[in-house]
């Protein structure tokens, strides 16, 4: 089985220690992995902004870099929610339908495909998980809130199983953080206040880390969190369940 | 910047206030959490709504007829309107006809959707809203801001205040049950002196020609009741086959909406009273173009029920009035660039697109799906201003190319790591207004990639 790693633009440019994370884990757990350094982004900062005639050369690459791999992993909940339900605007050729069918944010590739959950992990540390919305509603990584059906949550399967963790509840366990893309650039306002909001619900409840299947909104987080001078670590999850003894 | 930006900002700016916004209808999503929960079969109920809606926006021209025939024999006159001036002219003249000027009107955004007051004030004719929450809004001489609870950004001081200066309460009590008895007692003289009632319109029913409405507060029946002459306003789309699909949608209304397991009262209007008359006007607005748009025709399904205004956090922090458009919050967003896409251009990206606005809606419409959809028809109109369109274009050509992403990428890295900050963060730097960037890293993931794995060993070329 041969996984292309794709790691999205801004984890990229800033954040590697999160794609090396994620490598050095899907490596761990026995797999072969190869990441196509032609890469660059699944195009959604465009689409987002209603430009998604300028993204189809984006989309195009993608698939034709990716197209060759059984399975495309990402440590990104909403670039994969992009390429699964959003590249249905190319023509469905058996490369586009199988890279949509075919790439995985991390938990969900580790829970679903690879079927197991216990990553042998020691994390003795209060956890606020913030619940990505691309992750929780379109790659429904777990049960959101609105929903009346039985609940269940990828992730936190996966975290449960780490030694000495404490997973804090939340007043509104799954309210957007106000990233939104290019929102948080066209609505500053309504995007930070969005953020206080979620890094208070965080900080009353003791979190000391907080968490996320995307690197996205905790960028957005950690940047009003700096801003404040406040005390809380972001990790991204796949730092966390790299933190093992596997 | 864009419009709804400017005014969510205004909004913002008094923090204590949004912060009460937000919470007041967090709340109203909380108790809407609480009841749905009761209902064992809550998602199947949604899906069936879900379907008896499309299909009956697939057979509208069979209900309607349907509905009109019925209604017909059961003694009310059927009136059909094919815009909002159409609407506005037709109760003009019934009131005319019968020497009316007193008018009482219950709950109805579609009047509101084709500014019947204004027309028929301008005409020297009084009509007076009658649901509490809107007597308020009109007493203030302002739109809602939210469908169901229209003046929910209103806090009671600012309506005891209100209400001391218009109805010449008590000054300074803020007591609730005061204000709503006094509202009542206001209220009770218009009911009583009305000559026409008008009401909004929640279902028709195709199989026995009823027109069914839900209120709170009974003031739709008051009006009704007291007045010799009805008049039922209804976008075409709340045609519904049968009575037994009613009891889906009554199901599931008043639980999305305020919480509730019903409205208290949810009358059925059949016939005129002795004497009386009873008018019913059919409105499309719009409407049937809308149908056309395969992308965004599921909007119709829309009962009105504001859960996705509780539940945005969008809407919750910059209030209706951001919206500028008569349907505020997320369906609003959808609906408003159907009625004109200039005006209305800003509203589909005043959204995260987190999609809690599609899994609280009660009758399943892809509420977020179609705010990205409007997004980019909106800029394949032309929406997208020259400076946008010039970013994107070349943002484009960017991700588009390894190479030139890679050298942008460095590029951008070195100018954050190395430029004065004053430089950095500048006034059109909206991300660090109150946000810090990313600290920069030694090397991005690609550069640390290709120095420790050799060429053609790991590097994906199979």
């Amino acid at each position: 089985m041969q996984i292309g790693l794709f790691i999205p633009c801004y984890i990229d440019q800033f954040y590697p220690k999160v794609g090396i994370a994620t490598m050095e884990l899907l490596e761990k757990l026995g797999l072969d992995v190869y990441y196509p350094s032609e890469q660059t982004c699944c195009g959604q900062p465009l689409a987002n902004s209603g430009a998604e005639d300028e993204a189809i050369k984006t989309y195009n690459n993608f698939v034709r870099i990716f197209s060759k791999f059984d399975y495309i992993v990402s440590p990104s909940g909403s670039c994969v929610y992009h390429v699964r339900e959003n590249y249905n605007i190319l023509p469905q050729t058996d490369e586009v339908r199988k890279v949509r069918q075919n790439t995985f944010e991390l938990c969900e590739f580790i829970v679903d495909i690879l079927k197991t959950d216990d990553l042998k992990i020691d994390f003795p540390h209060k956890v606020g998980v913030h619940q990505s919305c691309h992750g929780l509603r379109g790659l429904k990584l777990a049960t959101p809130s609105e929903l009346i059906v039985e609940h269940y949550s990828k992730v936190h399967r996966l975290l449960k199983k780490a030694k000495g963790i404490e997973i804090i509840n939340l007043d509104r366990e799954d309210e957007c953080c106000g990233f939104g893309g290019t929102f948080s650039i066209f609505q500053p306002d309504i995007s930070v206040k969005m953020g206080k909001d979620r890094l208070d619900d965080h900080r009353r409840n003791g979190a000391e880390v907080i968490t996320a299947t995307d690197m996205s909104c905790l960028m957005h987080l950690e940047g009003i969190a700096r801003r404040q001078n406040r005390e809380v670590r972001f990790l991204h999850i796949a730092e966390i369940l790299n933190s093992n003894r596997l | 910047m864009t419009n709804h930006a400017h005014r969510a900002a205004r909004f913002l700016k008094n923090e204590e206030r949004a912060a009460w916004h937000d919470k007041t209808l967090w709340m109203v999503r909380k108790k809407r959490d609480l009841m749905a929960l009761d209902v064992p079969d809550w998602e199947e109920l949604r899906e069936q709504a879900s379907q008896i809606k499309r299909h009956s926006l697939s057979k509208l021209d069979d209900y309607l007829v349907q509905f009109e025939e019925h209604a017909i024999n059961n003694g009310a006159q059927v009136h059909w309107a094919s815009t909002a001036g159409k609407l506005n002219e037709i109760v003009y003249q019934i009131i005319k006809e019968n020497n009316a000027s007193r008018i009482v009107k219950s709950k109805s955004m579609l009047t509101e959707e084709c500014g019947l007051n204004p027309f028929l004030e301008k005409r020297g004719i009084e009509i007076i809203d009658t649901d509490l929450g809107e007597r308020i809004i009109q007493l203030k001489r302002e739109p809602p801001s939210h469908i169901v609870m229209p003046a929910i950004h209103i806090k009671k001081e600012e309506i005891s205040e209100l209400f001391h200066r218009e109805l010449n309460s008590e000054e300074g009590n803020t007591d609730p049950t005061y204000l709503a008895a006094t509202a009542r007692l206001h209220l009770r003289q218009k009911f009583i002196e009305a000559e026409v009632a008008i009401t909004g319109v929640n279902f028709a029913v195709a199989e026995n020609g009823a027109v069914v409405v839900c209120t709170n507060e009974g003031n739709a029946d008051m009006g009704v009741h007291a007045a010799p002459i009805q008049i039922h306003c209804m976008g075409i789309e709340k045609v519904i086959p049968r009575l037994s699909d009613l009891a889906v949608f009554t199901r599931l209304l008043a639980r999305s909406a305020t919480g509730q397991p019903i409205t208290t009262y949810t009358s059925h209007y059949l016939n005129p009273k002795p004497g009386g008359q009873m008018h019913i006007i059919i409105v499309d607005n719009g409407r049937s173009e809308l149908i056309g748009k395969e992308d965004y025709r599921d909007s119709l399904k829309c009962i009105r029920c504001g859960a996705c205004m509780n539940t945005c956090p969008v809407y919750r922090r910059s209030g209706g009035h951001s919206y500028h458009y008569v349907i505020p919050g997320p369906i609003g967003s959808i609906l408003a660039p159907h009625s004109n896409s200039k005006e209305y251009e800003d509203l589909p990206f005043a959204s995260s697109l987190c999609g809690s606005c599609s899994d609280v809606c009660p009758v399943k419409i892809d509420i977020h799906g179609q705010l990205y959809r409007w997004r980019q028809d909106l800029s394949q109109q032309g929406a997208r201003s020259p400076i946008k369109k010039g970013i994107m274009k070349v943002s484009g050509k960017i991700l588009a190319s390894d190479k030139m992403y890679d050298w942008s990428g460095k590029v951008a890295r070195w100018c954050i790591k190395y430029l004065p900050r004053v430089l950095i963060y500048n006034r059109l730097n909206t991300w660090g207004r109150e946000r810090e960037l990313p600290e920069v890293p030694r090397e991005s993931f690609k550069e640390w990639y290709n120095k420790n794995f050799r060429e053609g060993d790991k590097n994906g070329q199979k």
